[in-house]
């Protein structure tokens, strides 16, 4: 596959033109609970719950940075929801190409990816593992290609590992890999194909493995552990995967692998709950959230756990957030941080630099959380950097 | 003459005798041996004791069996001849290059050690005969407490600790004694280690019932001082960490690492088991740490375990003198003698004086050696490590991860992760096709933070030739992962036995360490 950009710095770059294509309703599932937002059922259901669309503005979020790095930059989108907005919230006066049908669909997604991939150097989408998956449909490996996270799972490796990544990686890239587009199907993980993404590992995600496995005498000790940090009638909110499941059917509790839920002395109290349930349970009673990071990726918060909203975890404290995993989950991030990105700026700075992951009975490994892309990563002699080339 | 002649020279394409190879074309024995006990034979004995007309006491009531011991009836013979096969399906020490094995320091251990050992003059004390009766080992074991002062520059050592996970549990024990003794003990109840350090820096302490906080290497394999800044604090009890790490790499901030312990109040244990490279070169005490311990197995004559029985030494400063294990061994100008009387010990590690064949061992090897000798050892170990290095580094598939550019101190560990993403065999595979050329290879302790690795110590012991000799087994392993790797993954084929599942070494239920548990599980 030929070089494309890969190998020009942003400055040697004559023009640089950006394709934008926003899927509007891409995450409106993740705070009220549902595993997806694809399809117009689901949507429907999401926005019943009360769901608040945020692409757009993440999306403006990813536009504005790029547009601080590069104001020469200049941008080809669609009209309306599907781009415009969100790039003349960002300040940018985009060139509308496209306009889509109202409402939007994949379809609309793929025509408009398939009219701008001609036109520009690198095409900008805001969506999730679906929208990837458009997108890989419409234009294949014909141009470079980079993910705006606004989905709910995201387990694919195309997206930036927050919407200002998006802009910063936008800005200036170098190089190009093959990043798997991932989808979940009838429940479990399927590789649809891949995308050429800009190779800034620091800033763009990888996808999600599978599970390493949960040893039952580690998950017995990190749930001793974590049963020693909550009080008698404190809540403790279990977010999502197979080690904190794990942890939960140590106390005889049995949570469903994909949703938040919340305990109360060792049993469920509730399952699956949204953003605003959690809020409402957490200024009744005192509260502990327990996480563990996306298996490969690393992702604390942001994927496939938008329920813990920023305010949900401003009213719980991130005083009393424990990170959980396996001494092997913790080491197959192969030195790679733990992100966070909560949607919220000042809050994913809050978070400490090292974090402690508990991984059994009183034992923890001290990991580095990546908010800067200063991050040791991005030093070229780090053993990921240099494997990727 | 004839060509019949039977003093015709025979043609070189013509002989029964090849060349020597390059590799040597190893078959380890078979003999498909029983357990001993299924070689019981009723009424077979090993030495035929004669009946007597003397009167023979009875026995005590209490000391007498009600019945006879299932023990195997055989005679001297089978016993030995039994032993023997055995010993002939294993690769031990004397019989390899044990350069495989990193983190071991497999090393030649001087015969003449052993003749020390086995001198009746040690090999009949028994530990609980009169101090008077026993002053000559009592002064082998002061003196080496001399010696070990010196090396380490600490102030005492105590040799009664059974290995090196003993001595670390026992300067864990002492840490907690010493923050007891200030009032501290509630409040410090954190040990900070790495992930690079061995697995004991966190399960000793852990045993100790200490929280422990595991630091992850840095971009360069270093261990991470930022998260090191970010762990210490009021609740630091200590920082146990090894140096040099597993990776061979020596940490250059070690000072750096004992001042941030020490400005929160935290004690600083240094693990020295590798301390092959280091010998006369570099102290404990010098970079400031209170504790230290050193394997007197491994670096100090007796191999390591499995190989043989093991031996720890821990080392500390005045101030922890106080906790040392008793009892400690004294000397007041004429003769050496025995002190119990220490009301601030942390007691005992293990019975008696220590494991004393060992320490005779680690004395004499010392001795032998002298300051000048030790510093020898390190220096050639550092060199013989970084002359394999620069040989397995022309191997395809095996790269040299983190500190680009820096020597390693006497170990390195190695990473196959091109050659298992060129050909799909993985590190272990690797390991077992190596024992088909005799010798060992190890990977590194679980979980792999460097993927696909290996870890070699080529010690003083071994020769240029020796080296040569690894690496060309290694190469050629490589070459056949890319081009024939049916026959790495389906090693080993030269071996007494056939690749294990490992995960039967994890579940208790197939564990049969005695004959009874062999019954019961699995017979
Ligand atoms: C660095 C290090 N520390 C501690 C130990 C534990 O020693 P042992 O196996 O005698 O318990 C070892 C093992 O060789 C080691 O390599």
């Amino acid at each position: 596959m030929g070089g494309y950009l890969a190998g020009l710095s942003a400055e040697a770059r004559v023009s640089f033109t950006v394709g934008l294509v926003v899927n509007p309703v891409a995450g409106v599932g993740g705070r009220v609970g549902l595993k997806g937002s694809d399809g117009a059922e689901v949507q429907e259901r999401a926005f019943a719950l009360g769901a608040v669309p945020q692409a757009a503005e993440r999306a403006s979020v990813a536009l504005a940075e790029l547009r601080a790095r590069r104001p020469d930059v200049s941008v080809l989108t669609v009209a309306g929801a599907m781009g415009e907005a969100a790039a003349r919230a960002a300040g940018i006066v985009p060139e509308v190409v496209f306009a889509a049908a109202d409402p939007t669909s994949a379809a609309d997604t793929i025509a408009a990816a398939r009219s701008l991939a001609p036109q520009v150097d690198l095409l900008l989408f805001a969506g999730g593992d679906g929208t990837a998956r458009d997108v890989l449909e419409a234009v294949g490996d014909a141009l470079p290609v980079l993910g705006i996270p606004t989905g709910v799972k995201m387990h694919s490796a195309v997206f930036a590992v927050n919407p200002r990544a998006a802009g910063e990686v936008a800005a200036d890239y170098s190089r190009l890999r093959d990043a798997e587009v991932v989808d979940r199907v009838d429940g479990s993980p399927r590789l649809f194909g891949h995308l050429r993404v800009p190779d800034v590992p620091a800033r763009v995600q990888q996808r999600k493995t599978g599970s390493s496995g949960v040893t039952p005498d580690a998950v017995s000790g990190i749930a001793a552990e974590l049963g020693s940090l909550v009080a008698p009638g404190e809540l403790l909110i279990l977010g999502p995967g197979t080690t904190t499941r794990a942890v939960a059917a140590v106390w005889g509790a049995d949570v469903p692998v994909l949703g938040v839920n919340v305990l109360q002395d060792t049993k469920l109290l509730a399952a699956d709950v949204t953003a605003d349930q959690l809020l409402k349970l957490v200024a009744e009673t005192p509260a502990h959230i327990a996480l563990t990071p996306i298996g490969g990726q690393g992702f604390l918060l942001g994927r496939g756990n938008q329920q813990l909203s920023p305010e949900v975890l401003r009213a719980v404290g991130l005083e009393r957030l424990h990170v959980v995993a396996t001494e092997a989950k913790v080491v197959a991030l192969g030195g790679r941080p733990l992100l966070v990105d909560t949607g919220d700026d000042a809050l994913d700075r809050a978070f400490p630099r090292y974090v402690r992951v508990g991984t059994g009975w009183r034992r923890t490994i001290l990991y580095p959380l990546n908010h800067s892309p200063s991050h040791p990563l991005n030093h070229p002699n780090h053993p990921l950097n240099e494997r990727q080339s | 003459m004839s060509a019949s002649s039977p003093r015709t020279p025979v043609p070189v394409e013509d002989a029964r005798i090849a060349p020597k190879p390059g590799l040597r074309r190893f078959h380890q024995a078979r003999w498909d041996e029983p357990l001993i006990f299924e070689l019981t034979s009723p009424g077979e004995r090993g030495v035929g004791v004669p009946v007597t007309d003397l009167p023979v006491p009875a026995l005590p009531a209490g000391l007498a069996r009600a019945e006879a011991p299932r023990l195997p009836e055989m005679s001297q013979p089978h016993v030995l001849r039994h032993y023997m096969r055995l010993s002939q399906e294993t690769l031990g020490v004397d019989l390899n290059v044990d350069v495989g094995q990193g983190t071991c320091t497999m090393k030649y251990s001087p015969k003449v050690n052993d003749s020390f050992v086995r001198d009746p003059r040690i090999a009949s004390l028994h530990p609980l005969q009169d101090e008077g009766t026993v002053q000559g080992v009592l002064e082998i074991l002061y003196r080496l407490e001399g010696l070990l002062k010196e090396i380490s520059g600490m102030d005492r050592v105590s040799l009664q600790p059974a290995s090196g996970s003993s001595a670390i549990y026992a300067n864990v024990s002492m840490i907690r004694a010493y923050h007891a003794s200030r009032g501290e003990g509630e409040l410090r109840d954190e040990i900070i280690t790495t992930q690079f350090s061995h697995p004991t820096n966190a399960a000793a302490p852990k045993t100790a019932g200490y929280r422990v906080i595991t630091l992850m290497p840095d971009a360069d394999g270093y261990p991470d001082i930022e998260a090191l800044r970010a762990a210490v604090g009021p609740r630091t009890a200590a920082l146990l960490i090894t140096n040099p790490e597993d990776t061979g790499i020596f940490n250059p901030r070690i000072e750096e690492f004992v001042r941030l312990v020490h400005e929160v109040g935290g004690l600083c244990c240094y693990d020295q088991a590798n301390a092959n490279g280091i010998l006369g070169i570099t102290r404990a005490r010098d970079a400031g740490f209170d504790l230290c311990h050193f394997n007197l197995h491994k670096t100090f004559s007796t191999p390591h375990m499995c190989g043989g029985p093991a031996a720890g030494a821990s080392a500390v400063t005045s101030a922890l003198e106080p906790f040392l294990p008793r009892p400690t061994i004294e000397f007041d100008g004429s003769r050496y003698y025995v002190d119990d009387d220490r009301p601030e010990s942390i007691g005992k590690i293990r019975p008696f004086y220590g494991v004393v064949s060992n320490l005779v061992r680690a004395y004499a090897w010392i001795m032998a050696l002298g300051a000048q000798g030790l510093r020898d050892v390190a220096e050639t170990s550092v060199l013989n490590n970084n002359y394999l290095i620069s040989k397995v580094l022309e191997i395809k598939g095996v790269s040299l991860p983190y500190a680009r550019g820096r020597r390693r101190v006497e170990q390195a560990r190695y990473s196959w992760e091109k050659l298992n993403a060129d050909t799909g065999i993985h590190s272990e595979q690797i390991g077992y096709r190596v024992a088909d050329f005799g010798t060992h290879y190890w990977t590194s302790h679980h979980p792999y933070l460097v993927p696909e690795p290996m870890t070699l110590e080529p010690t003083e012991s071994y020769s240029q030739a020796d080296l040569d000799e690894y690496a060309r087994i290694l190469a050629e392993v490589a070459r056949e992962a890319y081009e024939e790797p049916e026959t790495v993954r389906t090693a080993p084929h030269n071996g007494p036995i056939h690749s294990m599942r490992d995960a039967s070494l994890e579940d208790p239920g197939t564990w049969a360490v005695t004959w009874r548990a062999y019954r019961r599980k699995l017979a």
